[in-house]
């Protein structure tokens, strides 16, 4: 029964192949695990408490405290940035949609160490006008959220027919404004809820620009812990990939929801 | 006239922002490779490319960024062919491509640190083949901190990467192509080479070209990791932001950072190519 | 090249508690089109799909031309099978897509087989062009091209028309039917459009849950349905009370002929097709107008007659006295009918 044979044969290749990759994958978590609860150390208790982690590691509480900050930020100057001017260039200006776009998609070419080389003297002046917080990333960390951002949000405009929705409740008597905010907007909420999901995982997972620029946040508090407590730095990194995990599998059931909804 | 003008109001704020946080940073880096110390216009920061180090660097870049590309390319359609062949809404597949998604993410600080905690000097797996099988896994150098030690860590977002955006493809191809050429003679190895292979090559060379380019721009791994030496680009573009400016070199780290956007530019213009391809017949 | 002799004995098959065929037996004539004609669900793809070799039966055989191939993987059966849909390789041209099966087989004049194949469906003038430069109905010329150019045994056409607009459907399906008596190959053709099945098949099987309800010349099938199923699959019909007599069915006053004998209950409900009912005007008639709908030569006149509602076929030039609220007369033609529930 040459059906059933090659059936079998494809069911022991992906168990196979599962296999030996699942090992690959997994080992790192089950190491970060095993090294930091290694001995009888504190590892995990001061993790958790609060007062004490920022009294042993205040660099560390600080670096995560900045890292909730950017986020925070970044996700509402993305959606104020790039919403209603995805929303407005698809209806008003569908001759402008090809230029955005490739503004949006425009930072994957970019490499953000390139980018860290050009944003240098865009920040003196940053430091000039606003000062040196470490908050004042958002700004770069907005352009480098883009592409992602963009792509959910056009994905979510194009599920739903903007135009005809929108010429609907213009006949009603809508104002432009209206028109966004009731009619647009809640038709696209799962779209505009996973780029501020995958805002929030890029952010806290940001280096580069941080580090570069003399800054802090969580990623730059953690690489400089490393240098006096691994064990800790382990901890943290375990702990903020677990984070990463759960947001970007919320973000992943938000999407099949709304896959089934259209 | 007047009404697209006023209609075109509404899109400045964003123009604008991209204007001063995108559009200058780019000019910036484009500019001053182009500029002497003392400003006019040179081309000796282009010329200093051409130094054995800067080299040397740009050469283990790309060999970094080609190795973990073909080696995240090849296991990643491996894993996504297995995901595939189990049932298509099931429980197995929901899971990995999840989390796929989460690890092709996990990049930079939190990744270089998971990797010393497993096979570090005193790493779970180290300690264990130490302790346990006699091996050492050091014994020809402590590798983890250098070339070879990238590969392994970047193959570790390079294979997940390669599960998404390859499983598309893969969803593209019909039954029904394995079924025809089934029944006008085709065996699976005519299958595979003659239908399957072809249509899916244009969609497997693109998805390897963007794990190129993932690779070939990530810094925060490498900065993590390697604490000796810049042996690769991202990090000597590190040294020259950082470091004292060595007269003359001021405008070199941005000929460099140059360099890498043209690279990364043709790799991912080539991408969209062959995207374009594999969208016609794997739609 | 004329046709082999294809057999089917006792096909079994099951997927989990599904019996997709129960037993499927199936003897198609060299050079005969036999056309699978049932609900979704009722085996009769599985019944194709296991010919083909692209499925296994759990018991059953596979004979054709005289040899067992129950065994025999599907790149060695030479059968040429033509898909729902989207199955050329969007890869390569219309003409290579036609001598992919040619070449395999390493025969000499590859090229002028193909032009052959490609005239024969008449899409010669497209020859070079890409799957997805071509429309749906294209598609299935060039696929139904690539699959008679291996001159295989046993042409296979898995419901090839049904993602086709209804006009190219009807087009093509003629088409179809005059390759196929050109060739001469003896071929399977599955599809649920009962239209279809009739316009193109030498003998029609009626197939109901993995069984064979009926297999014969489409004329029989519609005008003699073997059970209250295939009348009811095969043409609309009205379910009408009757009552059994000695001679038949008495259906609105009428005593109608019986496809089959039936003993045991009394009350039963007829099976009558609307072409069989005639609508006459009459002030003193039982029934009454309720809509009446142009459809082009005919018209589709809705009665009601106390409880019932009888749908009636009538031509277009009698519906201008049958405006809704014309009080009517009911007449059945004296046509045999099936028993619903009685097979």
């Amino acid at each position: 029964m040459a059906r059933l044979t090659f059936r079998r044969r494809q069911s022991v290749f992906r168990w196979v192949v599962l296999g030996l990759l699942g090992v690959f994958f997994v080992l790192p978590l089950v190491a970060m695990v095993e090294f930091t609860t290694r001995g009888d150390q504190k590892t995990w208790s001061t993790l958790v408490d609060w007062p004490q982690l920022s009294e042993t590691y205040p660099d560390l509480a600080d670096g995560i405290v900045m890292s909730l900050g950017q986020a925070a930020l970044t996700a509402v100057l993305m959606l104020v940035l790039l919403v209603p001017t995805a929303i407005w260039v698809r209806l008003r200006l569908p001759g402008l949609r090809r230029l955005v776009e490739f503004l949006c998609l425009l930072p994957l070419t970019i490499p953000a160490i390139v980018l860290v080389v050009g944003l240098a003297p865009v920040y003196a002046w940053v430091n000039y006008l606003i000062g040196g917080s470490s908050l004042t990333l958002t700004f770069a960390y907005t352009i480098l959220v883009l592409p992602y951002a963009y792509r959910s949000i056009d994905a979510g405009l194009s599920a739903i027919d903007v135009r005809t929705l929108a010429e609907a409740a213009r006949s009603l008597g809508a104002s432009w404004f209206t028109v966004i905010t009731r009619v647009v907007l809640p038709n696209i909420r799962s779209a505009v809820l996973s780029a501020a999901f995958l805002t929030v995982a890029l952010v806290l997972g940001e280096f580069t620009i941080a580090s570069l620029l003399n800054r802090t946040n969580l990623q730059v508090a953690i690489n400089l812990l490393g240098k006096s407590s691994a064990t800790m730095s382990v901890a943290v990194s375990l702990a903020a990939l677990l984070l990463a995990f759960v947001l970007l599998l919320l973000l992943s059931l938000v999407g099949d929801r709304r896959k089934k909804a259209s | 006239m007047l009404g697209i003008a006023k209609r075109a109001l509404g899109t400045v704020p964003f123009f604008a922002y991209v204007a001063i946080f995108l559009i200058t940073p780019t000019l910036v880096v484009v500019v001053g490779a182009f500029a002497g110390d003392e400003g006019g216009v040179t081309l000796a920061n282009v010329r200093a490319l051409g130094q054995g180090y800067i080299l040397d660097a740009f050469g283990r870049s790309i060999l970094l960024s080609a190795s973990t590309a073909l080696i995240g390319a090849v296991l990643g359609a491996l894993l996504a062919y297995a995901l595939v062949t189990a049932k298509p809404g099931g429980l197995l597949r929901r899971a990995v491509t999840a989390a796929c998604g989460v690890l092709a993410q996990f990049g930079g600080v939190t990744l270089a640190f998971a990797f010393i905690a497993t096979i570090g000097l005193s790493g779970f797996v180290t300690v264990f083949l130490r302790d346990a099988a006699g091996v050492d896994l050091y014994a020809g150098g402590v590798w983890l901190f250098e070339l070879p030690g990238l590969v392994l860590v970047y193959t570790y977002f390079q294979i997940p990467l390669m599960v998404i955006v390859f499983l598309p493809a893969l969803d593209g191809i019909r039954p029904q192509w394995r079924e025809a050429a089934e029944s006008l003679g085709g065996t699976t190895w005519v299958y595979w080479t003659k239908v399957a292979g072809p249509l899916l090559a244009p969609s497997f060379l693109g998805s390897t070209l963007l794990l190129f380019a993932n690779a070939f721009s990530a810094y925060a791994t490498a900065a993590a990791l390697v604490s000796q030496g810049s042996p690769i680009i991202p990090l000597q573009i590190r040294g020259a932001l950082t470091s004292e400016v060595v007269l003359g070199q001021a405008n070199v780290g941005k000929a460099m950072a140059l360099g890498m956007i043209v690279v990364v530019a043709v790799v991912m213009t080539l991408y969209a190519l062959l995207q374009r391809r594999t969208a016609r017949w794997l739609g | 090249m004329s046709g082999v002799a294809v057999h089917l004995q006792g096909l079994r098959r099951t997927f989990g508690t599904v019996h997709a065929l129960d037993g499927l037996d199936l003897e198609l004539h060299p050079g005969e089109l036999i056309a699978l004609l049932g609900p979704s669900g009722c085996g009769k793809t599985t019944a194709l799909r296991i010919l083909a070799g692209l499925d296994d039966a759990d018991s059953g055989k596979v004979v054709v031309d005289g040899k067992d191939i129950t065994r025999l993987p599907a790149n060695r059966r030479d059968m040429g099978m033509v898909f729902q849909a989207y199955s050329l390789f969007p890869h390569l041209t219309a003409r290579q897509n036609v001598e992919f099966g040619l070449k395999l087989r390493g025969r000499e004049r590859t090229t002028g087989r193909a032009t052959e194949m490609l005239e024969l469906v008449g899409i010669e003038q497209h020859a070079d062009r890409y799957p997805h430069q071509l429309s749906g109905g294209q598609q299935q010329r060039v696929a139904l091209a690539r699959a008679l150019a291996i001159r295989p045994k046993v042409l296979l056409l898995d419901e090839p028309l049904s993602a086709l607009d209804a006009k190219v459907r009807v087009q093509l399906r003629e088409e179809i039917k005059r390759i196929q008596t050109e060739v001469g190959t003896t071929t399977l053709f599955v599809t649920h459009d009962q239209e279809e099945a009739l316009a193109v098949a030498d003998r029609v099987g009626v197939m109901r849950a993995g069984r064979l309800e009926q297999l014969g010349a489409p004329a029989d099938v519609y005008l003699s349905p073997a059970s209250a199923f295939v009348a009811d699959f095969v043409g609309l019909s009205n379910r009408l009370p009757g009552v059994l007599t000695g001679e038949g069915v008495e259906v609105l006053g009428t005593t109608l002929p019986l496809v089959s004998p039936a003993t045991g209950a009394t009350n039963v409900t007829a099976l009558v097709r609307p072409e069989s009912v005639d609508v006459v005007p009459d002030p003193a008639g039982a029934g009454k107008v309720l809509t009446a709908s142009f459809l082009g030569p005919f018209s589709r006149v809705i009665v009601q007659v106390g409880d019932d509602l009888v749908t009636a076929q009538v031509a277009s030039g009698t519906v201008a006295d049958l405006a809704p609220g014309t009080p009517v007369r009911v007449e059945l033609r004296p046509v045999a009918v099936a028993l619903e529930g009685i097979s």
